[in-house]
């Protein structure tokens, strides 16, 4: 039984879209099932996903390809990986443009302290319950968020002057 | 008292900023702060051709610049799904694993010189020096490389490579050698290393760390090893691993990883596959202006007929090594340079590769595919949506997890460990704000 069909069969509710494209195995789930599903991940004997292995965002704003849920502009993405089994598995959060939040991970797996910053910093997601949400990469006087599609690449914003520690 | 350290630290490799909060020399807190290095590399990404990533792909980690640039290509290649000649993938094996070597060097390196021992820097410098002649040769650069191509690599090995990589190797070996007698018995800079930086294996997996870090801890985890990419469940080698995971293990550990990478070549030279490369070729050497220019004045009728050897800084070796180290895609290769300059199909193919507007076309779909970097696990995660630009690109650099966990390592400990530390993590500020 692969991770997958495991949480296919807990979750089977909860799940709006599963896929295997090259074999990385994928499910599409709404904010509300994140908590629950990354304690199961984490927590059942047979899966033991130890290792939050990336977390990212996507921005479909004008994405020209087809997807289920066009109505909601972003995906928080989690690769987690299992030490034990040697598998892994592939987790997408639909979140929308009007509240885009997400419950944090950092109690599971502290990895997720960084990498919630950065998507906040690059993407503007939010996440509930993190203990430090401040700009990763940028500094807090940036305006916008860089990663979002209608940031342009090329936009220009002034320097700031030397910061007290 | 509130330490500053950074951005621009003499004692730091790197742009990085931290924080501390002293009590006398004890280490009570540290704030790290990164992004001094960040170029937009995942924003670029988007912004350009799938082919066009690799040379930002080359300033990522910009001491193994070879890994960045296969990892980039298999994810591609993963998303594209298409398999590569097997030539190729030992040359892949093999620039990863020069590179792998050059990063561990570096990064033993700086730390000793860190501690003061200036000597053992410059000899493991002088160690890297013979594998960046190897670079060299092979790809015509030594830092910015952009060597791995979609669908292969960008030219094949050099006649009398072989020879010449074992008698590096054999030079390389002697400075480990050397070095090793100079570090690892020298009282200051074990007694410095030893306990110092410490990291359990339980925190260590619970930040995502990944490579030598996390195998200083005892956790035997490698990618090469786990999931096998290219021909590395062919070859033999160790993953060694240390036990306490503090600064000592993890010098150990590159050190032995340096050994194993060196194996790994030896292997790699004398499995891959007999191709063309020895062979020999009659035929004149063509520069790449005079070809260009007789095919501008429609003499192509040699190009054509005639087997050509052609100037090595033209990218792209002659036809027949050429098929030997790239798929058989023309979707996705550049053709041979006589058949771009020297028939029409040729050149159709060619621009309908490099334009704007055209260009390798991926299905819908998105990968991620691991490699293992010299830090640890390189991920990259391409999200296409069927057109030429990538619609996301997104790096998981291995020294991210390790810097969120750096507070872990020093906290408790004294002021002077951060230096080892700090040099034993090897952060690459590269890779690091991307």
């Amino acid at each position: 039984m692969t991770p997958l069909e495991r949480i296919q069969e807990h979750f089977s509710t909860q799940i709006i879209e599963v896929h295997a494209f090259r074999g990385d195995e994928t499910a599409v789930i709404r904010p509300s099932s994140l908590r629950p599903m990354a304690k199961f991940l984490k927590e059942t004997p047979e899966l033991d996903f130890n290792f939050l292995m990336d977390l990212t965002a996507v921005d479909h704003l004008f994405y020209a390809g087809g997807r289920v849920q066009k109505e909601f502009r972003f995906e928080v993405v989690y690769h987690f990986f299992s030490l034990k089994f040697n598998h892994r598995i592939r987790l997408k959060v639909l979140v929308d443009e009007k509240s885009p939040e997400v419950d944090t991970l950092v109690d599971f797996w502290p990895a997720a302290n960084w990498y919630e910053r950065e998507v906040w910093d690059m993407f503007g997601i939010r996440f509930k319950g993190h203990p430090n949400l401040k700009r990763m990469l940028m500094y807090e006087e940036f305006k916008g968020h860089a990663l979002r599609k209608d940031y342009p690449f090329n936009k220009r914003q002034p320097l700031i002057g030397p910061k007290d520690v | 008292m509130l330490l500053n350290v950074g951005p621009s630290h003499p004692a730091m490799h790197g742009v990085i900023r931290l924080i501390m909060e002293l009590d006398g020399e004890k280490i009570k807190g540290v704030d790290v702060e990164i992004g001094y290095l960040h170029r937009a590399f995942e924003k670029m990404c988007e912004t350009v051709m799938y082919a066009q990533c690799f040379p930002y792909t080359d300033r990522l980690n910009y001491v193994s610049p070879l890994i960045n640039n296969v990892g980039f290509a298999l994810t591609v290649e993963k998303l594209l799904g298409i398999d590569i000649p097997d030539r190729a993938k030992y040359i892949r094996v093999i620039m990863s694993e020069i590179s792998r070597v050059t990063d561990h060097l570096t990064c033993v390196g700086a730390s000793a010189m860190e501690m003061g021992a200036m000597s053992a820097f410059l000899y493991m410098i002088k160690a890297r020096e013979f594998l960046y002649e190897l670079v060299e040769e092979i790809t015509g650069a030594r830092l910015t490389i952009s060597y791995v191509r979609i669908g292969g690599v960008k030219a094949d090995l050099t006649e009398g490579f072989v020879d010449k990589a074992f008698k590096k190797i054999a030079d390389v070996r002697k400075v480990l050698i050397e070095t090793d007698e100079l570090l690892t018995r020298n009282r200051i800079f074990f007694d410095r290393m030893k306990d110092t930086g410490k990291i359990s294996a339980q925190d260590a997996i619970a930040y995502g760390i990944t490579g030598p870090f996390l195998r200083s801890t005892g956790v035997s985890y490698d990618v090469r090893r786990a999931q096998p990419y290219l021909i590395y469940d062919r070859l033999d080698f160790e993953v060694p691993v240390g036990s306490k995971g503090d600064n000592l293990d993890r010098y150990f550990v590159r050190m032995a990883e340096m050994e194993q990478s060196l194996r790994i070549i030896e292997q790699c030279l004398a499995q891959i596959p007999d191709g063309q490369v020895s062979a020999d070729l009659t035929g004149c050497v063509i520069a790449a202006n005079q070809m260009v220019d007789s095919a501008k004045m429609g003499r192509t009728e040699e190009l054509i007929e005639d087997e050509v050897t052609l100037d090595p800084t033209l990218q792209g070796s002659t036809r027949k090594y050429y098929e030997g180290i790239n798929a058989n895609k023309k979707d996705v290769v550049l053709p041979a340079k006589e058949d771009t300059y020297g028939n029409i199909e040729g050149l159709m193919n060619h621009f309908k590769l490099v334009m704007y507007g055209h260009g390798i076309r991926p299905p819908m779909g998105e990968v991620y595919f691991p490699v293992e970097g010299a830090n640890g696990e390189l991920g990259f995660y391409i999200v296409s949506d069927g057109r030429d630009l990538p619609w996301r690109v997104r790096v998981h650099p291995p020294c991210f997890a390790i810097m969120a966990a750096l507070p872990k390592c020093l906290i408790g400990g004294m002021m002077a460990d951060l230096i080892p530390t700090f040099g034993s993590v090897n952060m690459i500020a590269g890779e690091l704000d991307r």
